[in-house]
């Protein structure tokens, strides 16, 4: 079964290419015939010369990054863009969500869900639509939204997974916060659940992990791909008997998202290293697993600076827990898909994610653990483990970005830029609405 | 990539375009070492073929035979643009791009605005019109002008409002030559309390800029290149004010002046024209930095002012360059930014600046500036990788800032004075269709434009409180 994806604005361009770079080398690099041909069916199609092309579309309101994105596919040789599967105009959204929305979203609507039914058309079988776009900016949030409203309209019963790319927290446009929350409140309706990376941790990882002194967009785009990577390519899941799992999408919304009100998922690989390291470093899965465990718990999104002061309590004899009685800092998950890739994933001891104090009271952990294995290695790593998991983990950034837009509201800084495209101050509340009670259920899990 | 018109009206206005046009030329030459006439060069100007049946209009790619720039001049007498036609640009500008008239504007507002605004109304529509059928995806309009005079004055802001019915969607930035207070034009307040209601109301951002702060910036210059001291030799062609490397003959003595403020204006549009790892539109600028539609007056500065010749000084450094930005000596008007309240900031980076040395200024400089408190983060950064003639990276930098205001309350003062003793003004009522409601409509319009400055300025010391939330039954 095939994922289609949609690559929106110029975030959503620029990370679509890294990912479909890495996969691709990943599934072509002398790994078994069964991964590689699960995988290149999921991602390309193949046309009459035998060239993969990539089951994406891509759009933008300016020309600039789709040229300069399917340049560098084509360059690479081993895999390119469709030569009609793009859309740009001239002129951008100008950071301005209500113009992407309003106006450039109804305006050439006709032209996008073309695009996305003659690629959903080459597909035997569709998994389900992947929209990748970044919150902060006009095009990729805006009409990114609008087409996750028609596709969900026009595709019911596929499945959509919405990739969202969040802005750093010093700010780099001045209305980020503004895009973030209308995109976030429109998208939890439509989406089946949604996908975030932090650009803030992405950078992180660069410098500290990966040893970049002066990290550019390419290096986070290409760990942001290397993440995204490791939770997309063929697995063995629980349902699968021995072949690769047909229904990537469903299995993983349906393993973690079991609440419409709980759709935030967040993404964690270990381990990250220097790609230089890599050849020298060999490791047994215990140390890693161990890591990833305490990294869930703690909330810490890197394999560094982990506290490992924070434990789940101990649960009394009833099946009641109140919010005081988990430590400070402690990270309560709804449910946890662990993807473990590469050498003796049959013998890796992964009982300590069934813990049921990790998890919250309402939910057995035979319902919110969920494992999935792949004997190939991923990405040049020996061994790596994925944790992809629906808890508080972004409940914080959201929160902040949920506060810096309400305070800027209360003063209606910016307001005249958005009701001149469409979107009014009844939408902005009801907006923050939503996000507000998705906080709110956050907060509450225990 | 999107196209540009530049709309220049009276003296002022003219003599600034000129010196525009030359510069930008003069960078394009620098970059575009093959002759071919690409995106960047076509934000604008026109590549026409006279040979060609068509009329002559040459797409993207070709060779570039004449260069034509999108513009629309604007006199009312022909002193100006007759010059500009027998100089060296007379190729750059064909006679459908301009209008003139014989006798002036007499430094009257009324006779610029009305009279002159209603007589040409339908010839500059047709002008401005023909200028944006030639351009395939028209962003935004630059308008240059003063507010002391009549022509500029008057005329230019009847242009403005004629822009926005017109072409409402089309972005309008207006770079204003506001008049210092030894102006020899007596009747400069008057002309420049009535313009700047226009603008308040029909402009989407406004640069401000004094002549006494070029003047300042221009003696600056001068007094360091002849310092003395052969290491402190200014490089050819680097200083702001240079207008070396161009076509224009012998500098005029405005030239100096003028020069920095092409300069603004080719900084600003670099981004929209040239390749960069952060793009920043016009449209973005508008977006950012205008958090209320009344309060666009964005206070320019530029830096660095001049690159220093001797090859073993080691270059000034980056971080000096960003500091500069916020000093009051960089800025185009007299105002302090440091001391005022910011409500948004943009950067514009160009030449060979990374990502990381941005922020590290940016959190650097932060906590000296006061930033209004719901807008604690409001950067806008671009990065251009293409820098200047002469320099190897410059920064450019817009705040909405309400340092703005002294310069209004000293307009307004001005005016006060003269209009408390009916002074002049049976020049302005005599011209049909003006009144005394004119006036004070111009009046209260400048004053609350005053009083809304002053009102985010009270809460600078004060501490907002975040404001509640909104709590969710559970």
């Amino acid at each position: 079964m095939s994922i289609v994806t949609v690559q929106l604005g110029q975030c959503g361009n620029q990370v679509g290419q890294e990912l479909f770079d890495i996969i691709c080398n990943d599934a072509q690099e002398g790994q078994r015939k069964a991964y590689r041909e699960s995988s290149t069916e999921r991602f390309f199609r193949e046309t009459t010369h035998g060239d993969l092309v990539a089951r994406a579309v891509l759009v933008d309101m300016e020309p600039k990054v789709i040229n300069s994105s399917m340049a560098k596919a084509a360059k690479c040789g081993r895999w390119q863009y469709g030569d009609r599967s793009h859309f740009s105009q001239k002129q951008g959204s100008g950071n301005n969500w209500a113009n992407g929305f309003c106006v450039h979203g109804p305006r050439h609507t006709e032209v996008l869900e073309d695009l996305v039914r003659r690629e959903a058309e080459h597909c035997d079988r569709l998994a389900g639509i992947m929209p990748v776009m970044s919150v902060a900016g006009g095009t990729g949030s805006g009409v990114g939204t609008y087409v996750t409203q028609r596709l969900r309209d026009i595709y019911p019963n596929s499945f959509i997974l919405n990739h969202l790319t969040w802005p750093y927290g010093t700010g780099e446009v001045i209305v980020q916060n503004y895009n973030s929350v209308l995109t976030l409140a429109h998208l939890y309706q439509l989406s089946d659940a949604i996908l975030v990376h932090e650009n803030d941790v992405v950078q992180r990882i660069c410098s500290q992990l990966l040893n970049i002194k002066h990290a550019s967009f390419g290096d986070v785009n290409r760990v942001i791909g290397h993440q995204l990577g490791s939770v997309l390519q063929p697995a063995l899941t629980g349902d699968c008997h021995g072949v690769y799992s047909r229904n990537p999408l469903g299995e993983l919304v349906s393993g973690l998202v079991c609440h419409p009100e709980y759709k935030l998922l967040s993404v964690c690989t270990v381990p990250q290293m220097a790609s230089t390291s890599i050849a020298y470093s060999t490791f047994s899965w215990p140390g890693p697993l161990k890591h990833l465990r305490q990294m869930l718990i703690s909330n810490t999104k890197l394999e560094e600076g982990i506290d490992w002061q924070v434990r789940p309590s101990v649960r009394p004899g009833g099946t009641e827990r109140t919010r005081s009685r988990t430590g400070p800092g402690f990270n309560t998950s709804l449910a946890n898909l662990l993807i473990l890739r590469g050498k003796d994933v049959y013998s890796a001891e992964t009982g300590g994610f069934g813990d049921p104090a990790l998890y919250t009271s309402w939910l057995s952990p035979e319902q919110g653990f969920n494992l999935w294995k792949c004997p190939v290695p991923f990405n040049k790593y020996e061994k790596s483990a994925t944790l992809v998991s629906n808890s508080q983990a972004l409940l914080e950034p959201l929160d902040n970005m949920v506060a810096k837009a309400w305070n800027m509201f209360a003063s209606r800084a910016y307001i005249h830029q958005y009701t001149k495209f469409g979107i009014s101050e009844e939408d902005f509340l009801d907006s923050f609405t939503s996000l507000e009670q998705v906080i709110s259920s956050y907060k509450q899990l225990c | 990539m999107t196209q540009s018109v530049v709309v220049q009206v009276g003296q002022c206005g003219n003599q600034v375009g000129c010196r525009f046009w030359d510069l930008a030329l003069r960078e394009h030459a620098h970059v575009n070492k093959k002759g071919v006439y690409d995106e960047a060069l076509s934000s604008f100007f026109r590549n026409v073929d006279s040979r060609r049946s068509s009329g002559g209009a040459c797409d993207i790619g070709g060779r570039i035979h004449y260069l034509k720039a999108r513009a629309v001049l604007v006199d009312m007498e022909e002193g100006v643009v007759n010059e500009i036609l027998q100089g060296p640009l007379r190729e750059v500008f064909d006679s459908t791009q301009l209008l003139t008239d014989v006798s002036g504007s007499g430094n009257n507002w009324a006779v610029g605005h009305m009279t002159y605004g209603s007589a040409y109304r339908e010839q500059i529509v047709d002008k401005l019109r023909r200028a944006a059928e030639h351009c395939d995806c028209l962003q935004c309009f630059f308008l240059i002008h003063s507010m002391g005079g009549g022509t500029g004055s008057g005329l230019g802001t009847r242009v403005l409002s004629l822009l926005e019915e017109e072409f409402p969607e089309v972005c309008r930035i207006v770079t204003s030559v506001f008049p210092s207070p030894e102006d020899d034009v007596i009747t400069s307040p008057y002309n420049s309390v009535l313009a700047l209601r226009e603008l308040t109301e029909h402009a989407d951002c406004v640069l401000p800029v004094e002549n006494q702060s070029l003047v300042d910036i221009v003696n600056k210059i001068k007094h360091m290149s002849h310092g003395g001291k052969p290491a402190s030799a200014i490089k050819r062609d680097s200083a702001i004010i240079s207008g070396q490397g161009g076509l224009g003959g012998a500098e005029k003595p405005f030239d100096a002046m003028n020069n920095i403020v092409a300069n603004l204006l080719l900084n600003i549009t670099s981004s929209a024209r040239f390749q960069g790892s952060l793009n920043m539109d016009l449209n973005e600028i508008a977006m950012n930095l205008v958090p209320f539609p009344r309060l666009h007056y964005l206070v320019p500065s530029l830096t660095p002012l001049y690159t220093l010749a001797d090859v073993n000084v080691p270059t000034r450094r980056l971080d000096q360059m960003f500091s500069d930005a916020f000093n009051k000596d960089h800025q185009l008007i007299r105002a302090d930014p440091k001391h005022s309240l910011y409500l948004a900031c943009a950067l514009m980076v160009r030449g060979n600046v990374q990502v990381s040395d941005l922020r590290r200024n940016i959190e650097r400089l932060r906590p000296s500036l006061p930033f209004v408190s719901w807008n604690q983060e409001g950067w806008k950064t671009g990065l251009c990788s293409v820098p200047p003639v002469g320099h190897s990276h410059s920064l450019l930098a817009l705040a909405n800032n309400t340092c703005v205001k002294p310069t209004f309350m000293d307009l307004q003062e001005r005016f006060t004075k003269l209009y408390r003793k009916k002074a002049y003004l049976h020049h302005y009522l005599h011209v049909e269709g003006m009144e005394h409601s004119v006036f004070s409509e111009a009046v209260t319009s400048l004053s609350s434009l005053i009083e809304e400055y002053n009102h985010l300025d009270a809460t600078k010391r004060r501490l907002m409180p975040d404001a509640p939330r909104l709590r969710i039954a559970t």
